[in-house]
């Protein structure tokens, strides 16, 4: 019986928690301001 | 300072965010028009002593990203990013100063030279790396940046606007608002400077750091070719044609419409320009992702041509169809929005990315020119019209065929582009300078 003596790969850490943060993080104040600017534009076809 | 390494198993999904956090933020400049009043008001101003800052803003935008380019390049996004926090952050602060103190200087030198130079920086700080990080991919991942600058003014519009309102519109209260701004933008900016990360390089079985691969051009040999200044050409025709409706807009629809049985009102034309504003956003993620798909040279086609096509139904049926005239806008601005995009990647294929973030930097002088041209040509003949008895539609006539001119010129200097020649390449281990007469790889956009 051997053993496999090659050392294991370093492990990778999961990105995907601060993915999601920094996605929210631009996402959030670019959602607020396409929502101004839809209310705005609507102004067009109500104005 | 050394450029930040990605650590193994770094997700490139993370260099698009550092990118928006910085474009977001310089993007206000756009929304500058919300201090001019109050300006006016507090200190005094005329409105073109309250435009200066803005406008030196957009001059040092042009003058750092063609100066400083070679310095990103060698120092790297997160030194860059830092310069465009550092400066666009302080500026607002000695602004802020400025208003406390009722010195007008102070914020003309604030946001305008010092907050200016963060632009610049800003502005060209990722480019060159979301390129090495997405070279499947090269005109979607610029085009998220991109968009950023022009999102940046959605955000600070009416956030700057309600900051007014509930600070007040005198002296201390657009001081408190310039503060906070220069405080939220350092901290929003702060994600760019941490997170951004350039790819890791590719290496030999030696161990050493492998040649870029395809053709490279330096940003210096850049401006020898031909090339270049076709790209400055189109990128100028293109921005000139869509300033020449974003700069009139509201007045433009509001008299096109005047003499018929459905004219628009002011709060219209607002939404008007409003929904501008979308299909410039738009146009910038979703033209430059399409060039990935069809090529740089084919998009550029469809920008200068299509949009001569917009300005020509503009021209000749705009006034009898509301909805043909809003749409040709909104296409002729998407065009607008895609232009600016897609150049980073067109400049990738034609000069590769040694010093792509440069080459940028130094076409950004074509949106300066542009920038003065567009508003020049439609203001002076509409108020030539004016003086000559003439009102509606007919304002416009005349500058929408010497738009419709400048497009054709741009779509010729597009169909000049060809592949740059190889002795402007710059030299690898594997091929050296004795023997770069060889053709490499070509461009497949030129």
């Amino acid at each position: 019986m051997s053993h496999d003596s090659s050392p294991s790969p370093p492990e990778v850490p999961d990105r995907r928690p601060l993915i999601a943060f920094t996605w929210l993080w631009v996402g959030a104040p670019l959602a607020y301001g396409l929502y101004e600017l839809v209310r705005k534009a609507t102004q067009l076809f109500t104005g | 300072m050394s450029p930040p390494v990605a650590p193994p198993g770094w997700s490139r999904w993370l260099v698009p965010p550092a990118a928006l956090s910085v474009h977001l933020s310089i993007g206000q400049a756009y929304a500058w028009s919300v201090f001019k009043p109050p300006l006016e008001s507090a200190l005094g101003l005329s409105g073109t002593q309250s435009a200066l800052p803005f406008q030196l803003g957009i001059v040092m935008l042009g003058l750092s990203a063609a100066f400083g380019g070679t310095l990103v390049e060698r120092n790297g996004p997160r030194w860059a990013m830092t310069v465009a926090l550092v400066c666009f952050s302080s500026g607002f602060l000695l602004s802020a100063l400025g208003a406390a103190v009722e010195q007008y200087w102070l914020i003309v030198l604030g946001y305008g030279f010092v907050g200016g130079i963060g632009l610049g920086i800003g502005y060209i700080s990722p480019v060159s790396t979301l390129i090495k990080w997405f070279p499947d991919r090269p005109g979607m991942a610029t085009g998220i940046a991109i968009m950023g600058f022009g999102g940046g003014a959605l955000i600070a519009s009416p956030w700057s606007a309600q900051m007014l309102e509930s600070f007040g519109t005198d002296s201390s209260g657009i001081a408190l608002a310039f503060l906070v701004h220069g405080l939220a933008y350092a901290v929003f900016m702060l994600l760019g400077v941490l997170l951004v990360r350039v790819p890791r390089p590719k290496e030999r079985a030696d161990g050493t750091a492998a040649p870029l691969e395809g053709v490279q051009v330096s940003a210096r040999d850049a401006l020898r070719t031909p090339q270049f200044w076709l790209l400055w050409v189109v990128l100028c025709m293109n921005v000139t044609a869509g300033i020449g409706i974003l700069e009139k807009a509201a007045p433009m629809i509001t008299d096109f419409f005047a003499d018929t049985s459905t004219p628009v009102s002011v709060t219209a034309a607002a939404g008007f320009v409003a929904l501008l504003s979308a299909a410039n956003m738009a146009g910038r993620i979703g033209w430059s992702s399409t060039s990935d798909l069809i090529g740089r040279k084919n998009i550029y086609r469809v920008y200068l041509g299509v949009g001569a096509l917009m300005y020509a139904l503009i021209a000749l049926f705009g006034d009898s169809s509301k909805p043909l005239f809003v749409l040709c806008a909104l296409v002729v601005l998407s065009f607008y929005g895609g232009g600016f995009a897609t150049i980073p990647a067109y400049l990738k294929d034609l000069f590769g990315t040694y010093q792509v973030g440069a080459i940028h930097g130094r076409l950004l002088t074509a949106w300066s020119t542009a920038g003065v041209l567009g508003p020049l040509i439609v203001n002076w003949i509409a108020d030539r019209q004016e003086e000559a008895g003439r009102h509606g539609s007919a304002l416009y006539g005349t500058s929408f065929v010497i738009m419709i001119g400048l497009l054709v010129v741009g779509f010729v200097a597009n169909e000049l582009v060809r592949p740059v020649h190889p002795r402007h390449h710059r030299p690898t281990p594997e091929a050296p300078k004795e023997a770069a007469d060889v053709p490499r790889q070509q461009p497949e956009s030129a």
